[in-house]
């Protein structure tokens, strides 16, 4: 039992206000949901949409099926219709477009004219929402509380909205009431709704993250977003800087002057990046650095999702150092990951990577609360008396860390870091001892870095006979797929990196030379983790299963391929 | 505590000898001095070329970053540590040339930061190649014709830009440069001083003697006056003016920031638990 919502217009007709109130106000009453959105690179017309599922416990996909489509453009009816269910129903605009003849499923709701009389167009969204209540039978109370909260500092503004909600809500009423079943609401107690980017940028900021720097790039400036907005209240701030190169560069300089920084950006921002990567690796400077992929080369499509830059960010930055790459690859996890991230940072002193995509970034869902208490915030760094003196930045140690201290830490003790090679004091060198000294003393951070590794994550069938493999935002479609398959009798487990590097390899050397069957499932063209897995372990994954067209896989693309494979 | 200037002076330089960057690092040393700065207060951010290598030898905290990239760790690290003195130290390839956007934009940032540029109008560590500051018709191994670009003006780009401290200084006059340094470190804001300096290897043009025929100290009546300034920026070839052209502090970067009143970030306590009710945003 679920419903299936899909909304759709030209961009700026505000699709998104409304899923973000319907969503919150379904959550709020108890609704487990998803919500993603398909969205063109640009600001005004072209063709968006968003699609929201109510489905059982927290469901991790969204689905083409719609039992309800919202058309606040005619296009939308023509490209959406033939996914609307037989017994779904389209509310529209009757004063806007016609429905074809024959079309027995529309729920006609004069949207612009109803806004209109509860005091402006703009709310043409509520009244929409309004209507959609109706038809899955729930009262308004829930989002008129929610239009209240939002707008409480505006005077007359919710009490508009209201009246709006309220003349959708009648209007569909006239045609179809309670015309759809909701599935059972979850329990026990509230639950968030929130998006991919709010996950990591309420993550960053409760792990001691004081500083973001970062020039706008989709789909990552919503962590930026996130972080700006609460700079008037909480310890961090968030500069734009002119160029990537100088993003990077401020937030090694924050962090070696003492505080947990952090940049975000995309592949073709991360491209300016890299010198400042190698910097990092130089000079041990502690940094976390969230990339949210999208398709490339070069510009690619701007809003669509992809996971191609994975090869790219194991090998970003000349010359050999210690790196981590960690992804996001579910709401309920990236939280406590990107935590992770801050905390190898600056015990590694090294730059941590943290990869996520406009998939995850954009996706709404309904999660349980985070436990805050599981973050954790050791900065590694000296104390008084702690060090052997005089304080030198890069002294050979037997772990390959050095003691860190920070500039103006020690009366009298200076800190200096240096791109070039150096010596314990961070002076430059050219000598071949100390050269050697000091890529072993970096090299040596890797071993017990590696071991921090968390190993892939394990769902399905314990002895499985196929093995599905993927990484990052593509957890819950997976799992999804090995649901479907199990369902239609097919030993199936899902082994799900959230760690890529340096890659944990016990599970993946354990179940790879047991299972029958085995398929690489990623949004690139080339495997990359496929190649990846090869390249660590010398082990083929036997096949891929690759989406390139910018748009995240479907359950059902993943369970016909495998099915189709095992066929022939 | 002393204030003695050769407490900075430290390492064996990779100059050549009669280098200008000798006098700017004395000049340097002597200003932390008379400003009685201890090392560990303050910080010398640079990028990559000989200049740059000067966090190597003055001894306070150093970050010798990447070529045309001093700028952002010093803003960075003045978010982190507003208690840091922070002075940015480089050439004018890396400052002006791999580092313009920077330059450009750090003015409008305007934060607390010292710019001391020295100035050869050459590349030295990469061998004598043409700078953004270098004279037209200069011939170098890679400009064999000669320079065919008009030299970018630092400070009257610094001035259009809203610059609040734009100086002149020559390495040959010494006692000028270090109180200039002075008053650039003392200043709240971006303060700018392109600093005029023969490179002995590789600019034949520009020589100490060059310059020292043509330097002249101007009676600099208001340094408020942002159009004289101009007019002094704008001064070069038989008679070039050394001075503080402008001198008018306005609101800095670090001002702007609500979250930088009170204690500096890097020491202040930080626990996650504090930071619960974030999530009720979205519940």
């Amino acid at each position: 039992m679920e419903v299936n919502v899909l909304i759709g217009g030209a961009a700026g007709q505000g699709m998104e206000t409304i899923m973000n109130l319907l969503g919150k106000a379904l959550v709020r009453e108890g609704f487990g949901l998803i919500y993603s959105k398909d969205y063109m690179s640009r600001v005004r017309g072209g063709h968006n949409f968003t699609r929201l599922r109510i489905a059982p416990g927290s469901p991790w996909t969204t689905v083409e099926s719609a039992d309800v489509m919202v058309a606040l453009n005619e296009e939308t009816y023509y490209i959406h219709r033939d996914s609307l269910t037989p017994s779904g129903r389209v509310i529209y605009d009757p004063e806007l477009f016609k429905l074809p003849e024959g079309e027995t499923r529309g729920v006609p709701v004069e949207l612009k004219k109803l806004a209109e009389e509860a005091g402006g167009r703009v709310m043409a969204n509520t009244v929409a929402v309004g209507a959609l209540l109706v038809l899955m039978g729930l009262d308004i109370q829930a989002v008129e509380e929610l239009l209240k909260d939002t707008f409480a500092h505006k005077e007359g503004v919710a009490e508009k909205n209201i009246k709006a909600l309220k003349a959708g809500y009648d209007t569909a009423a006239r045609t179809c009431s309670a015309c759809f079943d909701l599935p059972p609401k979850n329990e026990g107690g509230k639950k968030l709704f929130i998006d991919g980017n709010q996950v990591l940028g309420m993550g960053a900021l409760a792990s001691g993250c004081r500083f973001l720097s970062a020039y706008p790039m989709t789909p990552s400036t919503g962590i930026m977003n996130y972080l700006a907005g609460k700079s008037p209240e909480y310890p961090v701030v968030v500069e734009q800087a002119e160029d990537e190169i100088a993003a990077i560069n401020m937030a090694l300089g924050a962090s070696y002057a003492g505080i947990r920084a952090m940049t975000c950006t995309s592949g073709g921002g991360f491209s300016l990046m890299v010198e400042g990567v190698s910097l990092a690796g130089m000079t041990e400077t502690p940094i976390v650095i969230a990339v949210a992929m999208r398709p490339g080369p070069a510009t690619g499509l701007p809003t669509r999702t992809e996971q191609g830059d994975l090869e790219f960010i194991l090998h970003s930055g000349h010359g050999e150092f210690p790196r981590a790459v960690l992804s996001a690859t579910s709401h309920e996890d990236a939280f406590y990951r990107l935590n992770k991230a801050f905390e190898l940072a600056d015990r590694y002193q090294t730059p941590v990577f943290f990869l996520s995509d406009q998939n995850f970034a954009d996706t709404h869902r309904s999660i349980e609360p985070y436990d805050f208490n599981r973050l954790a915030c050791n900065r590694h760094l000296v104390e008084e008396g702690g060090f052997e003196e005089p304080y030198k930045r890069y002294r050979i140690t037997e772990s390959g860390i050095s003691p860190r201290a920070l500039p103006g830490q020690f009366e009298n003790e200076v800190v200096l870091v240096d791109s070039d090679e150096h010596d314990e004091n961070g002076n430059i060198i050219e000598d071949a001892n100390t050269r050697r000294a000091m890529v072993e003393k970096r090299m040596r951070k890797i071993q017990a870095l590696a071991e921090e590794m968390d190993e892939p994550d394990l769902y399905g069938d314990p002895h499985p006979d196929v093995l599905l493999i993927g990484w990052g935002s593509t957890y819950g479609v997976i799992r999804e797929a090995v649901d479907a398959l199990a369902a239609l009798g097919t030993k199936t487990a899902m082994l799900h990196f959230s760690d890529l590097w340096p890659l944990p390899q016990k599970r993946l050397r354990s179940l790879l030379t047991e299972v029958e069957k085995s398929y690489c499932i990623e949004n690139n063209a080339r495997g990359q983790l496929s190649a990846l897995i090869r390249r660590e372990t010398g082990l083929l994954a036997g096949g891929s299963i690759l989406k390139y067209d910018g748009r995240p896989f479907l359950p059902r693309e993943i369970v016909e391929e495998v099915q189709n494979d095992l066929q022939s | 505590m002393t204030c003695k200037a050769d407490q900075f002076i430290i390492g064996e330089t990779a100059w050549c000898p009669g280098c200008g960057n000798f006098a700017i690092r004395e000049a340097l040393s002597e200003a932390l001095a008379d400003l009685c700065l201890p090392p560990h207060e303050v910080l010398l951010v640079s990028g990559i070329g000989q200049a740059a290598k000067i966090p190597h030898y003055i001894r306070v905290n150093g970050f010798n970053g990447l070529h045309g990239r001093a700028l952002p760790p010093a803003v960075g690290a003045r978010i982190a540590n507003k208690n840091l003195k922070v002075i940015v130290e480089s050439g004018d390839g890396d400052s002006y040339g791999e580092g313009g956007n920077h330059f450009i934009h750090n003015i409008r940032r305007n934060p607390d930061i010292a710019h001391f540029v020295h100035d050869n109008q050459v590349y030295g560590l990469t061998k004598g190649q043409a700078s953004p500051t270098s004279e037209p018709g200069m011939k170098t191994g890679v400009q064999v014709e000669g320079v065919a670009m008009p030299p970018l003006n630092p400070l009257s780009l610094a001035l259009v830009m809203g610059a609040g401290f734009v100086a002149r200084c020559f390495s040959g006059e010494k006692e000028h440069l270090k109180e200039t340094m002075k008053a650039a470190i003392n200043f709240s804001g971006y303060a700018l001083i392109d600093i005029l300096q023969p490179c002995v290897s590789f600019n034949k043009v520009n020589t100490h003697g060059w310059y020292k025929n043509r330097v002249f100290f101007p009676e600099i009546e208001d340094p408020g006056d942002w159009s004289a300034a101009m007019e002094l920026s704008r001064q070069w070839g038989e008679q070039i003016p050394l001075g503080i052209f402008y001198n008018k502090p306005h609101q800095t970067f670090e001002e702007s920031q609500a979250a930088l009143e009170g204690e500096p970030l890097s020491f202040r306590p930080f626990n996650p638990e504090d930071y619960s009710s974030l999530q009720e945003d979205f519940l």
